[in-house]
């Protein structure tokens, strides 16, 4: 079997997000990059189906060099060689567009990658790449399980989850629990060194969407304390101060 | 060129996210000066799609295939992308929802549409298509120029304030043609709570966290929130720890929620926790202790002991 992940390198979840050049850029002084944490659950769970059942598993990236401290990373966690397309992600439509070509050459079973990036927030590609490639996408997978042709799949519906089965190939949009994240051991560091990085350039120059600006949040008011002792005061306030119940 | 809406129907009525999308896609179908369509699959009487009109819609396309009774985002992105080939539109509009979430990336790729996520205002035509959309969970916001033919809006919970009218909506059935490959994929079995109001859409939340203690205890979250008719949620160790189940986790890695009115009790307010709650209206803090963070991000806050506190609200929340 052969797994694809694609993973994203995006601000640490501790990150104050700010912006320079008048809001049009992300301010990357100070920030670490990490993979997308909904990725790592995506790639933990590829690592445990090839211990499992045996499969080779592919690490993509659709960044620039920047991104390689991350891609090292998922290797040394395990997995065998990686795919880089040498290009910033644009939109949705151009990640997916660059996922799909790899996929079509190389034909996998399986393609996994997180629900959606922390960035963008878009939970766009999985869908995109599974219309252009003509086969099915599932998210947000919860669980994931594989007996002969036939996979079985748990996703998360608002109040609860569906059952689901399905056969391959498939695109699979990742979260939690479908696995426990990974932490890279000393030897998976040592052999991630030399596992194969392969750098492509991009196909296609579709932008659908453009950012023009970024903005931050305005700063919420100053906090009203109630004391505990008058607790009550506060389902009145509720009603009668921010009109809300 | 119109404007197409994606709606749900739920217990015979259109859901609230849905009557919001309605009357946003209607807005902007009178900002460009053309018409609000809605299209809509599965089983659903003809009484309960007409009140599309008191949104804004003038039109209601109904795909009645008995196989689309089955949500399916497959085959639904099937069903929009015929209805907007024929209605011709130009901007598609939609809640987000874990349905509409299936359908729209597919539906993207078939019309080649250029696509917002999470959307918070209505757009600005003044030079091209320009919609503001919420990123890094709620940590930033984007000025998103959308330059395809087609543009999907997702639009995030509380993005406009909905006035109803007493307008009807014509329905008419729609018959699109199927692809089998769209039901490739076999439903199982469904859990879903049933009675509860559901997260995603609920106006009000009472969320609590590992100042709980155990899962023992969350009667009194249960309490204040039948008494406030509020939906509960919870932080992420909680539902890791197993006491509360999956979907109600908020966060960075759980469901993103923007209410009127969200209660945090004995969380700590760690900044993943309020990347998925921080574009509530307001937020009030119940916690122990003083110095935590999330008393910061708060309007109202009380220094104090759950279990103490939260029967109390209860009390005073019935009373009114
Ligand atoms: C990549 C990543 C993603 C994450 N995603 C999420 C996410 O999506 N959602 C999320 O919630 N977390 C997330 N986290 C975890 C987050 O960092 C915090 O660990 C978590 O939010 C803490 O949960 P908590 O506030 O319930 O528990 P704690 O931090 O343990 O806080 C408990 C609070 O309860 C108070 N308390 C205790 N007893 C009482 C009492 N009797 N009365 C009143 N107050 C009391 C304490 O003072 C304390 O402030 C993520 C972490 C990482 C690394």
């Amino acid at each position: 079997m052969k797994i694809l992940v694609c993973v994203t390198s995006v601000p640490d979840t501790t990150t104050k997000i700010t912006f320079t050049d008048n809001n049009t850029k992300l301010s990357k002084a100070g920030v670490t990059f990490i993979t997308g944490p909904y990725d790592d659950y995506a790639l933990a769970r590829a690592v445990e189906l090839k211990e499992k059942l045996g499969a080779s598993v592919t690490v993509l990236n659709v960044g620039g060099v920047d991104a390689e401290p991350v891609i090292r990373k998922c290797l040394a966690i395990g997995a065998d060689d990686a795919i880089r397309v040498n290009a910033e992600p644009r939109d949705a439509f151009f990640v997916a567009e660059q996922i799909a070509a790899i996929a079509k050459e190389n034909k996998y079973d399986l393609i996994l990658m997180g629900r959606e990036s922390i960035d963008f927030n878009g939970g766009q590609v999985h869908g995109i790449v599974g219309e252009m490639l003509g086969i099915p996408s599932i998210s947000p997978v919860m669980l994931l399980d594989i007996d002969g042709d036939t996979v079985k799949i748990t996703r998360e519906i608002e109040g609860g989850k569906e059952e689901l089965e399905a056969k391959l190939p498939l695109v699979l949009g990742c979260q939690e629990p479908i696995a426990e994240w990974k932490i890279p051991n000393m030897r998976g560091i040592m052999t991630a060194r030399t596992k194969p990085l392969k750098v492509v350039e991009p196909t296609g120059t579709d932008v659908l969407t453009d950012v023009s600006g970024y903005e931050l949040p305005p700063a919420r008011g100053a906090v009203k304390m109630i004391k505990a002792e008058d607790a009550e005061t506060l389902i009145q306030l509720l009603r009668t101060e921010a009109k809300i119940i | 060129m119109s404007v197409l809406i994606f709606a749900e129907v739920e217990n015979g009525k259109l859901k609230r996210s849905s009557q919001e999308s309605i009357f946003y896609g209607a807005k902007v179908a009178g900002m460009m000066g053309t018409s609000a369509t809605v299209i809509v699959a599965g089983q659903s009487d003809n009484s309960s799609l007409a009140e599309a009109g008191k949104y804004g819609a003038s039109k209601v396309l109904h795909a009645t295939d008995a196989r689309l009774n089955e949500p399916n985002g497959m085959a639904y992105a099937t069903v929009v992308a015929a209805a907007a080939r024929q209605e011709g539109a130009s901007v598609i509009v939609l809640a987000k929802s874990s349905l509409a979430d299936a359908m729209t990336a597919r539906l993207a790729g078939k019309l080649k549409a250029g696509l917002a996520a999470n959307v918070i205002e209505l757009p600005d035509l003044s030079n091209g298509f320009r919609v503001k959309s919420s990123i890094y969970t709620g940590k930033a916001f984007a000025y998103n120029d959308l330059k395809a033919d087609t543009k999907i809006l997702a639009i995030k919970k509380n993005t406009i304030a909905v006035e109803e009218t007493d307008a009807a909506a014509t329905v008419e059935s729609f018959t699109p043609a199927l692809n089998d490959g769209d039901f490739a994929v076999t439903v199982k079995n469904v859990v879903k709570a049933t009675g509860d109001i559901l997260l995603p859409e609920a106006d009000l939340v009472v969320s609590a966290g590992r100042g709980l203690k155990g899962p023992e205890n969350w009667g009194i979250v249960e309490d204040l929130a039948k008494a406030l008719g509020a939906a509960t949620a919870c932080s992420k160790p909680v539902s890791d720890l197993d006491w509360r189940p999956h979907h109600e986790h908020v966060g960075q890695t759980g469901i993103k929620v923007s209410p009127n009115l969200y209660i945090a009790a004995g969380i700590s307010g760690a900044i993943q926790h309020l990347a998925g709650v921080n574009s509530s209206k307001v937020i009030v803090v119940i916690n122990k202790d003083p110095e935590a963070p999330f008393f910061k991000s708060a309007d109202y806050g009380i220094v104090g002991d759950v279990f103490d506190v939260l029967p109390r609200l209860t009390k005073a929340a019935q009373a009114l």
